[in-house]
């Protein structure tokens, strides 16, 4: 026999679906088949299920081999490598739950850490220009039943959030868009022809890194302004008219990802793409979104961001908190050596940092939590794997509109496993018990 | 005025936090007392001697007092934060936030510094004979006043995001520059001799920018008005006006729109 769980939650992207249908064993022991969810978010439930899954903490031996070790010994080792660095980096935070995020925000501030999370090489740009400007942003349940006009910029939401447009932002039927696409007028900017630019009424195919320039072009043409004849590769009647297509709406949305808050100009991209929406709220409604990656990454700046202040990027090491992207971000901590140990969960910066970062990592006293094997466990000294939350654990977590949701647990883990959050509770009371408060 | 001079002594392992190096800090202390000041490294606090060998004494006020830096500080950061009088001279490269938040009395840098010089600057000068690395006289992150007063030169070239939020002052670069120039700028005055890239004046609300070489991309909200002959920092010469950023907004005044000013030199 086997029994259905219903209105699960998917803990892969920022979309964050809830409601998939997981089947299970009767004893609920195993995960058998996921409905609903896109291909990449049933991956991820599979994947809990693998045979050959690591389900022992491991510590690297001289000759590079691993050497099985307890829970208690790499409690331990964590413990010490981090009371004892000057200024350890502990990155990541953003596959795992909020409640473990909380907890390890607390062992760094025992240990003058700095915290950082994914946004660090990806939507914190956008954290920047919200600080800098603000943001007019609404959820994705107004985005499905009010928005006629939906704008997705440097995004490819086909690959990368497979159901977003099924869901919330170009097909789904709501209160006030009863014509579903139809009564969507979608427009794409992209430099390249994407899958989601195929569905696109308007493809604006940007010239590569002209972004800031194109969004103040648009500003430009809402105030009826002249503008050069080409701006980034797209003639100025092309502009004029989008601009007066995002003017027409009832309720217009934009939605950007990576292509532009990390090409060049970063968070001044962001910066003008806020400024592009505040602008239209003169003639509609207009609100403005980044699609968040991993599915608690937004979790975590929010956990920072009432604890600390800030969301990303915190440089606890003298007692109060700093803020400065560019001196306090992990990719330049590590370029400069001005970090001496590195902690990571929920992340993999073996496969996402450029080589010369994982090189440092490689190099400093290092540890992983991590349920996978990763590239990043490849370059660490101690690997302890952890049951994956919204799987075999619950906990909660933001969607990319900062709504919480509760994710759930479906199955168990593999017998004698602890979680991020039993983990870190153990590493926090060590670390306690070597500085002595 | 009286002189301390500092030579460093040992590296730090990691990165030496020392926002104790001011004349206001040294300022009435005798040399034996002012290798007690703090620095840090990471969460640890150190002395000020154990990483710097001190002589001579300070004057009884910030504006009495005059520090030289010697040996390499390309890992030293918050080189005269916040002063408000004296002077400093730092004999080498050094590393970030010189001069941040400083309010009066004058640093000279004979190398490089990193980023995030001049800071959040109300006054006071800051002269850096060599290259300025990105954030130059621009606001801390978050905060919409930048650089509002003083002045900053630079020999060599600057990076990129020069004068953010910048509210006043003026930042002299007798070299290139990177990209964003005096964005969200609302006043203030900067001069650049040598080239500029792209988008100098995004989102800029007021303020003025004079190019004496090329621009590579010129932004789309500024627009031509006409040819007018300036006197700039002791140079003449014809520069094409540009106005902008006309998708920004704007104050007016007796009912005319001000918007912020771009010069670029005509080749003469
Ligand atoms: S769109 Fe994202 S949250 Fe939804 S099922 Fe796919 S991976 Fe999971």
């Amino acid at each position: 026999m086997t029994k259905t769980v219903t209105d699960v939650i998917c803990p892969f992207c920022g979309t964050l679906c809830d409601d998939l249908e997981v089947v299970v064993s009767d004893d609920g022991k195993q995960l058998l088949e996921v409905y609903n969810a896109c291909a990449i978010g049933a991956e991820k439930f599979l994947h809990s299920q693998a045979k050959d899954r690591i389900t022992r903490p491991r510590m690297r031996q001289e000759d590079g081999t691993w050497k099985e070790i307890t829970y208690d010994e790499a409690v331990e080792y964590t413990a010490n490598m981090l009371a004892d660095a000057k200024k350890p980096l502990m990155y990541g935070w953003s596959s795992t739950n909020c409640e473990a995020q909380a907890v390890g925000a607390e062992i760094g501030e025992a240990v003058g850490a700095v915290m950082d999370n994914t946004a660090t090489v990806c939507h914190g740009t956008s954290l920047i220009a919200v600080q800098d400007i603000g943001i007019p942003s609404c959820t994705l349940g107004e985005v499905k039943n009010r928005a006629d006009r939906v704008l997705f910029w440097g995004c490819n939401p086909a690959h990368a959030h497979p159901r977003h447009m099924s869901r919330y932002s170009i097909f789904p039927r709501g209160f006030f868009t009863g014509k579903g696409h139809t009564g969507r007028k979608v427009i794409v900017v992209d430099p390249r022809p994407t899958d989601t630019a195929s569905l696109a009424d308007i493809h604006l195919q940007i010239e590569q890194g002209h972004d800031y320039e194109l969004f103040d072009a648009l500003r430009v043409a809402f105030k009826g302004e002249k503008l050069p004849d080409v701006v980034a590769g797209i003639p100025k009647e092309k502009i004029y008219e989008v601009a007066e297509t995002l003017k027409s709406g009832r309720f217009a949305i934009i939605f950007f990802g990576m292509g532009v808050t990390q090409s060049i100009g970063k968070n001044h991209n962001i910066d003008a793409a806020i400024a592009v929406t505040r602008d239209l709220n003169e003639y509609t409604k207009a609100a403005i979104m980044p699609m968040r990656g991993h599915y608690n990454v937004t979790g975590s700046g929010q956990v920072w961001g009432w604890q600390f202040g800030f969301p990303f990027a915190v440089d606890l090491s003298r007692g109060f908190a700093r803020y400065n992207p560019g001196e306090t971000t992990s990719n330049d901590l590590l370029r400069r050596d001005e970090v001496d140990a590195v902690f990571v969960l929920g992340s993999d910066p073996g496969a996402h940092f450029p080589f010369n970062s994982v090189k440092k990592i490689y190099d400093l006293p290092s540890v992983v939590i991590d349920p996978h094997e990763t590239p990043t466990s490849e370059v660490c000294k101690v690997h302890v794997p952890v049951a994956f939350v919204g799987v075999e654990i619950g906990g909660c977590a933001y969607r990319m509109d900062n709504v919480p949701i509760e994710t759930r647990k479906v199955v168990d883990a593999p017998e004698g496993m602890m979680t991020d959050e039993e983990f870190l509770t153990r590493v926090l009371a060590r670390v306690k018990e070597l500085k002595g408060v | 005025m009286e002189t301390v001079t500092l030579t460093i002594k040992n590296q730090p392992g990691l990165f030496l936090e020392a926002d104790s190096i001011t004349p206001d800090a040294f300022a009435g202390k005798k040399a034996e007392e002012i290798v007690d000041l703090p620095v840090y490294v990471g969460r640890e606090q150190f002395r000020l001697g154990d990483y710097f060998e001190v002589s001579g004494n300070a004057g009884a006020t910030p504006a009495e007092t005059k520090i030289v830096v010697n040996g390499d500080l390309s890992r030293v950061k918050y080189i005269g934060m916040k002063m408000t009088a004296g002077e400093i001279v730092a004999n080498s490269n050094a590393d970030m936030y010189v001069g941040a938040w400083m309010q009066g009395g004058k640093i000279t840098v004979n190398g490089n510094v990193d980023a995030f010089a001049g800071t959040g600057m109300k006054g006071g000068e800051i002269a850096i004979k060599g290259n300025a690395g990105n954030y130059l006289g621009a606001a801390y992150r978050g905060d919409w006043r930048g650089m509002a007063g003083g002045k900053i030169t630079v020999t060599g070239n600057a990076g990129s995001d020069l004068g953010t939020f910048m509210n006043g002052g003026e930042i002299v670069v007798d070299g290139d520059v990177d990209v964003h120039v005096a964005t969200h700028a609302e006043g203030g005055r900067i001069i650049i001799k040598g080239n500029a890239k792209r988008r100098l004046g995004g989102q800029m609300v007021e303020g003025e920018i004079y190019v004496f070489g090329s621009i590579d991309v010129m932004m789309p909200g500024f627009a031509y008005r006409e040819d007018v002959d300036v006197d700039v920092d002791g140079i003449k010469g014809r520069f094409a006006l540009y106005e902008g950023d006309l998708g920004e907004r704007h104050r007016k005044r007796k009912g005319q729109t001000i918007y912020a000013k771009l010069y670029q030199r005509i080749e003469a």
